[in-house]
């Protein structure tokens, strides 16, 4: 697979976007406080960089995810590893999981706002939960995979936990764990939103119902094209990352 | 005697019907020795292995190695397998250290003898590869200077050339035979070619399938260099074809 996201790509398929966008703005002849104009967008853009100070709300957003979604992904890992060495057990905490992994992160908020007040921590603990079980879920069952040749050479040189798990089996269940990892991480920035939609005085969350309060349709689009721009960069660098560590090892 | 093999049986439960692995064997091995498992797929050359080398103990009889019953894998010992088994996150020089980092050796000391036998054999350019950018045969090599490297009592090796093209193989089997001469240790080798056993062991245990156990135990009584197309070579080669009963015979009667 050649890079799929290549400079020229990109800016083609962009300008092919805001020139149908333009298009439809042109045609429908919309009300501006309805469907802003690509130029209304752009100029909306502008004005949060300069006049409001949209980085301290990226910044807030970004502290938030960072939190949340790393502390998940540590934990389910951790935990993935763990329940993958030990089937038995899994037997009976799976139902429990695959009972809890169909229910929305949203579904919670009330129970978290409850619990943990307003704030940060609804986003946070939101972003927690959509990242924690794809991940899980995708451990255990990479350990569950792993080649028998790695336990039986392990044994065979009495190599025991817990460097077993540390030198055996989380390099050897890493490229499927480090896939989900990459696609939990979309999930989680689409729950960041959502998370910060309710209680969150800061953020991009935040900044939706703002706009929507105040009616402003271009601020609204231009925060929706910030959201879209840091999600596609988070994946485009954790991406690499992924594909730095498993160079490392040899891969193509 | 050094490993001690008594009446040993293996039988497993599959679909609900017991099968025999291996059925009532009797072995004696001494220190030193090279030794091979010989016979086509499903005599239990490699339960046999298996059960020596403590991976899944045998369920009748017993296995004894140094007078002690064997349960368990020991780090006296080391397993070469035939998909070699190494760990492709670490380059050529931490898979050989891997097994050194069990035993309470200095960072230094661990390196300079991973080298050593990297040396040995013949991969110093290649330490810092990692093992999906060498070939085959390499990679052996990496996983005999890997097991070499703990400096064990016995290697078990199951089929550990299966895999190579014929003329790597040979390479590898000098390589192993000058290894087991100059390093002393007891080698126990699964094999289903004939000419390898022929060409590496002091004693070959043929083995035959259904249920599995040993048909015969053939010395190879040549000393020193091995030429594959000497007489005496060709010899011994001819005792395994009779005992497989592979031999063309021109006096067989006809029926019609």
């Amino acid at each position: 697979m050649k890079k799929l996201l290549s400079v020229k790509n990109i800016l083609i398929s962009f300008a092919v976007l805001i020139l149908i966008w333009q298009l439809i703005y042109t045609i429908g002849g919309f009300n501006k406080a309805l469907f802003p104009s690509p130029y209304d967008a752009v100029s909306a853009l502008k004005e949060l960089f300069t006049e409001d100070s949209v980085l301290t709300d990226v910044g807030a957003s970004m502290a938030r995810f960072a939190v949340g979604y790393i502390s998940s992904v540590i934990c389910a890992v951790f935990l993935g590893l763990i329940l993958g060495r030990l089937k038995n057990i899994f037997q009976y905490i799976n139902p429990v999981i695959q009972l809890l992994r169909p229910i929305s992160p949203m579904a919670w908020l009330p129970f978290i706002v409850l619990w943990f007040g307003i704030g940060d921590i609804p986003a946070v603990v939101i972003i927690f939960i959509a990242a924690f079980f794809p991940v899980l879920l995708s451990t255990v069952s990479a350990v569950g995979k792993i080649d028998p040749i790695y336990t039986k050479v392990s044994k065979s040189f009495g190599i025991k936990q817990p460097q077993l798990m540390w030198k055996i089996i989380l390099p050897a269940a890493f490229p499927q764990i480090a896939n989900s990892i990459h696609l939990a991480l979309g999930t989680a920035w689409v729950f960041l939103v959502a998370g910060e939609m309710v209680g969150a005085q800061s953020g991009l969350g935040y900044l939706i119902i703002d706009s929507r309060n105040n009616l402003r349709a271009d601020t609204l689009m231009a925060v929706i094209i910030i959201i879209g721009l840091i999600g596609l960069l988070l994946d485009t660098a954790l991406g690499l990352l992924e594909k730095q560590i498993l160079k490392t090892w040899g891969e193509n | 005697m050094y490993i001690e093999i008594q009446n040993a049986g293996k039988k497993f439960i599959q679909n609900g019907t017991e099968f025999t692995a291996l059925e009532n064997v009797t072995l004696s091995i001494e220190k030193g020795e090279f030794i091979c498992l010989l016979g086509p797929s499903g005599c239990g050359k490699s339960t046999l292995l298996n059960a020596i080398a403590g991976f899944e103990p045998v369920t009748e009889g017993s296995i004894k190695i140094d007078g002690k019953e064997v349960k368990e894998p020991s780090i006296k010992n080391v397993t070469i397998f035939q998909n070699y088994g190494l760990l492709p996150w670490r380059n050529v020089l931490k898979n050989v250290e891997l097994g050194l980092e069990s035993k309470k050796i200095s960072k230094d000391e661990r390196k300079k003898i991973a080298e050593k036998y990297i040396d040995l054999v013949g991969l110093s350019n290649f330490r810092n590869s990692h093992p999906l950018q060498l070939s085959g045969g390499m990679q052996q090599r990496v996983a005999i200077a890997r097991a070499l490297a703990v400096d064990p009592d016995i290697i078990f090796m199951d089929e550990p050339f299966g895999a190579l093209d014929a003329i790597t193989r040979i390479k590898l089997q000098d390589d192993i035979r000058k290894i087991s001469r100059d390093e002393k240790k007891t080698i126990i080798f699964v094999t289903h070619d004939i000419e390898e056993a022929v060409y590496l062991a002091d004693r070959i245990v043929v083995m035959t399938p259904n249920p599995g156990k040993i048909k015969s135990i053939v010395s190879v009584p040549i000393h020193g260099y091995r030429d594959r197309t000497s007489g005496d070579f060709l010899h011994v080669r001819n005792q395994i074809f009779e005992i497989f009963n592979m031999k063309y015979e021109p006096d067989i009667e006809y029926i019609i």
